[in-house]
């Protein structure tokens, strides 16, 4: 039981960042239609400069945290610039492409500053054990969680209660109504990828801190297009409850059955793609998405 | 419109042909002498890469085949060769047989097993069934690193090269010249795959699958057919590279090669089955001049550089292609042609 609570935890802090990168997945998607592959690599981007500004540079958790996301907003407004702009009103594959070539991009610029080794966080997190039962909270989970709920938190007020959310709320409804109604839609895009762009950084930090930083922290973004799909693309609420459920069933399925295979597992680096696999078969808008009826 | 001035059809079949001009024919034949005669001349290392080259175009044609003409997106391609050239690995390895067996084997069973992957298609598609096809790869790989016991999981598993007789296809030249047949035949049947009543289906699903299906057209057979015949040429390309190297690991089949075919469909354009080529050729030389300059690059801003501008400038490549080439090198090529036919007039 301990056993099982333990992997509990670890997989619902590890399921609050999932549903962190997929926030930003699915922010983009709503107001500007693009599916953005390259969520994983803003993480990576993420977790590099946390790296920079927490062990090179020796700034303070919050500093680190404040600086990395202002590089996030630079980040966000050139790729939103130079990559999308051109390409508004393509096709789904033209801006998927992009997406791809700019993930290719970020991994070669990550490459070329860092070096593409592993980093890791060696003695700049707090190190405390909080024990609640039997069952220990690292304290990478623990901020983990808190820094999640935070920005979560945050996102949902903006996209409530300022003229900006309204205005992406309304982008996602209907494009050229907006336009029409006088609201510019750039900014909106812009908006939009910059809030990305930050969610991804901040991801990068947290799971930097978890288990450090090499380029393969990109591939936590197609962790995330699982939780995408299982929640429904257009979900942000299903986002955040199908990033808790499958940060839970993947610690739990690695925990319990990688001992049982041959060649010892390695379940939970596949396990989110059999998720993908099965959900597209069996429930392809996801669990809270809309089902979009098509005409011709 | 697509020829020389002065060219007229007088039948069906003058007016279906794939080569309908005297020059043409030549220019075929020009081009295949010089094709093989290659290894007379050229060093190892340019066999090497022209080697390689024909083993992609295989590859990207059945891309294009799924992707260019039916439409539906794959980033899977890696792992369905993986699949193919694993299962000749294990064939001619394992089992004994001959190359001549498990290279159509092995293009079938990667075609069913494109067939498994393709089931969720007709459910989904565009950023869907990427996802699908991207599960696919890594659910593959994972697959064949569990049972190392038939596969040799991640150790890998040595793969004879292929042989007729006693001939056995060792040097860098006889290779060449089995690669440039099998290349050639592929290019052939693709090029008429996508010319028959298949391949008109594939398009009509492509450009509108309701408006399709409307029509008659069984989406559910022609998506699957798209999807076997994609992976077809992926597992023969698959089972090609691997008696290449001798060798099968899943080292050969990173994700991001999957990424890197469809960035040749791209820069050499969808739909067009000239354009597979292109684009194979394009990219490829600019990995040549990757490797080329990357050492220098390494010594003089640091020594990671040469990995890393291969990914930025592969990266810029696909971007630059899709902001100002969108319909790629197959049709900057027939602007040049028919710039070249109209010349000096040019209406």
């Amino acid at each position: 039981m301990t056993f099982f609570l333990q992997l509990v935890i670890t997989g619902f802090s590890l399921g609050m960042v999932y549903a962190l990168i997929a926030l930003g997945f699915v922010i983009i998607l709503k107001c500007s239609k693009a599916f953005n592959i390259a969520q994983g690599q803003f993480v990576m981007i993420g977790g590099y400069l946390g790296y920079t500004f927490l062990v090179t540079l020796h700034f303070p958790v919050w500093a680190a945290l404040l600086a990395a996301i202002l590089c996030a907003i630079i980040l966000g407004l050139l790729v939103e610039r130079l990559a999308l702009r051109p390409l508004i009103g393509e096709s789904v594959l033209v801006i998927i492409m992009m997406t791809i070539a700019l993930g290719t991009v970020l991994e070669g610029i990550a490459t070329l500053a860092w070096g593409g080794e592993y980093k890791a966080y060696h003695g700049v997190l707090p190190t405390f054990t909080l024990k609640v039962g039997e069952v220990s909270i690292a304290p990478e989970s623990l901020i983990g969680i808190i820094v999640s709920i935070i920005t979560v938190t945050l996102l949902l007020i903006i996209f409530r209660y300022t003229k900006i959310g309204l205005a992406m709320r309304a982008t996602a409804e209907d494009e050229q109504v907006v336009r029409v109604s006088g609201i510019k839609v750039t900014t909106v895009y812009a908006f939009s990828w910059v809030i990305a762009c930050v969610v991804g950084v901040i991801s990068g930090i947290l799971l930097g801190g978890v288990s450090g930083v090499t380029t393969g922290l990109a591939e936590s973004g197609m962790r995330s297009m699982a939780v995408v799909l299982l929640g429904g693309i257009d979900s942000i609420g299903g986002a955040i409850i199908a990033g808790i459920m499958l940060g839970i069933l993947e610690n739990i399925a690695a925990g319990y059955l990688d001992p049982l295979l041959p060649a010892g597992g390695g379940l939970a680096n596949v396990f989110p793609f059999l998720v993908i696999i099965i959900v597209l078969v069996f429930k392809p808008h996801g669990l809270f998405g809309l089902a979009r009826i098509e005409r011709i | 419109m697509s020829l020389p001035s002065g060219v007229f059809q007088q039948s069906y079949g003058q007016d279906m042909a794939i080569f309908r001009t005297k020059t043409q024919w030549l220019l075929l034949l020009a081009f295949l002498v010089l094709l093989f005669l290659c290894p007379l001349f050229a060093s190892d290392r340019i066999l090497t890469i022209l080697t390689i080259m024909g083993i992609s175009v295989i590859s990207v044609l059945g891309l294009n085949i799924l992707t260019g003409y039916c439409g539906q997106i794959s980033l899977g391609q890696a792992g369905f060769m993986a699949a193919g050239g694993y299962i000749s690995a294990v064939l001619t390895a394992k089992l004994g047989l001959s190359f001549w067996v498990a290279l159509p084997t092995a293009g079938l069973g990667a075609g069913i097993i494109g067939i498994i992957f393709g089931l969720p298609s007709l459910k989904i598609k565009g950023f869907y069934l990427i996802m699908a096809t991207v599960a696919a790869h890594f659910i593959i790989i994972w697959v064949i690193l569990q049972f190392s016991g038939i596969t040799g999981g991640a150790n890998g598993l040595s793969a004879p090269r292929p042989a007729i007789g006693d001939f056995v296809f060792r040097s860098k030249g006889s290779y060449f010249y089995l690669t440039m047949v099998i290349t050639c035949l592929a290019i052939y049947c693709a090029k008429n795959i996508v010319r028959t009543r298949v391949g008109r289906a594939f398009v009509a699903i492509r450009d509108n699958d309701l408006a399709a299906e409307v029509m008659g057209i069984n989406l559910w057979v022609y998506k699957l057919t798209a999807f076997f015949l994609g992976c077809v040429f992926a597992g023969i390309s698959g089972s090609l590279l691997v008696h290449y190297y001798s060798f099968a690991s899943t080292d050969h089949f990173p994700f991001i090669n999957s990424v890197w075919y469809l960035g040749m469909l791209i820069a050499g354009g969808m739909g067009s089955i000239a354009g597979s080529i292109f684009g194979v050729i394009a990219l490829k030389l600019l990995d040549e001049l990757v490797t080329f300059v990357g050492p220098f690059l390494s010594a003089v801003i640091a020594p990671q550089a040469a990995a890393s501008i291969g990914l930025i400038m592969r990266g810029l490549v696909i971007a630059l292609f899709l902001i100002f080439e969108p319909r790629g090198l197959a049709h900057r090529w027939e602007l040049i042609k028919s710039y070249y036919r109209h010349w000096p007039f040019s209406h």
